[in-house]
């Protein structure tokens, strides 16, 4: 655990993707990439520079990706399918359903420009329901990194986990806080924080804003804990039900809708295991909009400022 | 009770290879006529299930899994590594692939009794939750197929394996949009390895192909998108093995093959035959046994 994070310089989490995937090719010979025409966007270019005979075209296809991932699955490659979060979980929902999740396929779905912070596209590329889509499907693992550095190491480490599993990046450059050369482990969740008085379970770029939320807090205060749930599912319950049952106060945060997302899946294990008051940094039933990441992340309140403001009403609730 | 069966019956299974190789000393029509009787009966024991189709691709299934296909029942990998591989890309053509696969010896044939029953492998469409030798994929869910076929066909480019990648479409099947995306990448990666088949009875649910949903020249649509076309009669098993030979040497010229095989839904049982009545229906008991009177029972029922 670390106290003080710094930012070692603003990173877009999908390059930390492209330079996993870089790495995994040089070291495994049975790593394929597939792109669906966005192979600079998912910047998958070293990849496909170097491995050519590995890398696997796909044209504006998606359906037919997700299939030809399976099949090569099926058949022992290990396949990274890559393209807009949209692109590979809403549209290809049930291909994604029957040839990947139901057949146990070792299928790596890499999406980028999740979330509202893709930015000025618009709603129609801006997904904020993937997380919800992809973890209800059984056997399907769903990670959310929260900057480059772990957004590389969660790369490499799911070649080594055979089974289907949904990596979730981002667009915009970002603060890059957690340690180069991590050891990414599946489903553990990453105590950033201790605290005392409310627990703030955050996910993806959310986790930056959350450190940024305790240290506010702390000025004010009031001890927080952060919590990095990079691995939605299967999720550390054990981690989020003692950080809980010691504060007595819930934040969760995520650049995703209410409905679906890890508010309401913490709200859901709470409930059963050890209910508490909890408060949402989420979007709230409502489709995004162009505009430049970080003015979308304020309009949304998807920042330290909510986050501080829920924790606040979630600590009131006690 | 239809666990504690098969649980018996897989103590039999060392018998399975002397089983199947009997089964390969019948002429291939015997079989096809056993496979028939099969699927009339899984259906009518299911009471649920898909004969219409099954009994059209019969001849199709008997001539690649009986003749033409190299695989290996007895010692069968998910990955088909070294081996061919079949994808039924038409889940609900489950009752043919089924028999087709007990009959070559990948189980035992008495488990074609528990299709479609609670806890059994042979689900409705097929799956590969319980691991059903022979199944690498689910497929039910339509038009993923031959995306699924692409996927094995470059693996085995990448690993220099001569196999082939065969798999089994529909013909309302493509109507799905994903069908042609596959079809566009065939080509384009020049899969040369892939033989795809479609059971073109001119028949689906709802009704003719021309009613519900024309497929106009079909034979010219998947030439257009790169692939060599052969036409054939998918009930004359010379002719199938003949084309599927035929699709088998062509393949250093860079095209993905499609056989387009005319059958008849139906095929075989005079109430079925020609009609989309029996897509998805079961026969009752005493349909069941009108059905059995037209069909030779040649190796034996399950």
């Amino acid at each position: 655990m670390r106290e003080i994070f710094e930012n070692s310089g603003n990173k877009d989490t999908r390059s930390g993707f492209g330079a996993g995937l870089h790495e995994l090719g040089k070291t495994n010979k049975d790593i394929v990439a597939l792109c669906a025409d966005l192979t600079g966007s998912l910047k998958m270019d070293a990849f496909a520079a170097e491995f050519p005979e590995r890398f696997i075209q796909c044209g504006i296809a998606e359906a037919n990706m997700i299939g030809t991932a399976a099949g090569l699955a099926v058949s022992g490659k290990i396949p990274f399918a890559g393209s807009f979060a949209e692109f590979v979980t809403g549209r290809v929902y049930d291909q994604v359903r029957q040839s990947v999740a139901y057949s146990e396929t070792n299928v790596k779905i890499c999406a980028s420009h999740a979330g509202i912070t893709l930015g000025e596209d618009g709603a129609t590329h801006q997904t904020m329901e993937d997380i919800g889509l992809m973890r209800m499907l059984p056997n399907l693992t769903v990670i959310n990194p929260c900057d480059y550095n772990q957004t590389k190491a969660a790369t490499i480490a799911i070649a080594d986990h055979h089974g289907p599993v949904y990596l979730r990046f981002g667009r915009p450059s970002v603060p890059n806080f957690t340690p180069a050369n991590q050891k990414f482990e599946i489903g553990k969740a990453l105590l950033m924080v201790e605290g005392a008085d409310v627990s703030i379970f955050a996910t993806g770029h959310l986790v930056w804003e959350a450190i940024q939320a305790a240290n506010i807090l702390k000025g004010e205060g009031i001890s927080a804990e952060v919590v990095n749930i990079h691995t939605i599912k299967p999720l550390d319950k054990k981690a989020v039900i003692e950080s809980a049952a010691k504060t007595g106060a819930v934040v969760t945060a995520e650049e995703h809708l209410i409905a679906g997302g890890l508010g309401e899946l913490i709200a859901g294990l709470l409930t059963r295991e050890k209910p508490t008051p909890q408060e949402f940094v989420a979007v709230d039933d409502l489709f995004g909009q162009s505009g430049e990441p970080a003015d979308l992340m304020r309009e949304y309140k998807l920042n330290a400022e909510s986050i501080v403001s829920a924790a606040k009403r979630a600590i009131a609730r006690k | 009770m239809v666990l504690s069966l098969s649980i018996r019956e897989q103590k039999k299974s060392k018998n399975r290879k002397i089983i199947t190789i009997m089964t390969h000393n019948y002429p291939l029509g015997e079989i096809a006529s056993q496979v028939r009787r099969d699927i009339v009966r899984m259906v009518n024991l299911a009471a649920s299930g898909h004969p219409g189709g099954s009994l059209s691709s019969t001849e199709i299934m008997t001539a690649l899994f009986f003749s033409e296909m190299n695989h290996n029942p007895a010692n069968w990998r998910r990955d088909g590594k070294g081996k061919d591989m079949f994808f039924l890309s038409a889940g609900h053509l489950s009752p043919v692939f089924y028999s087709i696969l007990a009959r070559s010896g990948y189980f035992p044939v008495s488990e074609l009794a528990s299709f479609r029953k609670l806890g059994s492998r042979l689900q409705g469409h097929p799956s590969v939750e319980r691991g059903l030798p022979g199944v690498h994929m689910a497929s039910g869910s339509l038009g993923q197929g031959l995306s699924v076929a692409c996927g094995a066909a470059l693996t085995k480019r990448i690993e220099g394996e001569n196999n082939f990648i065969y798999v089994l479409m529909g013909d309302g099947e493509s109507q799905e949009g994903q069908v042609w995306e596959a079809a566009m990448f065939a080509a384009h990666h020049k899969l040369s390895n892939i033989i795809a088949f479609t059971d073109w009875n001119g028949q689906q649910i709802d009704g003719p192909n021309e009613k519900v949903m024309s497929l106009g020249d079909l034979e010219a649509k998947w030439r257009a998108f790169g692939w060599d076309v052969v036409v054939a009669d998918g009930h004359d098993i010379e002719a199938i093995k003949a084309v599927i030979r035929g699709a088998k040497e062509a393949s250093a010229d860079g095209k993905p093959k499609m056989l387009l095989m005319k059958t008849e839904m139906g095929k075989e049982v005079d109430f079925m035959q020609g009609t989309h009545h029996w897509h998805g229906k079961a026969p009752n008991a005493e349909q069941t046994e009108k059905a059995l009177s037209q069909l030779k029972e040649t190796i034996g029922d399950f």
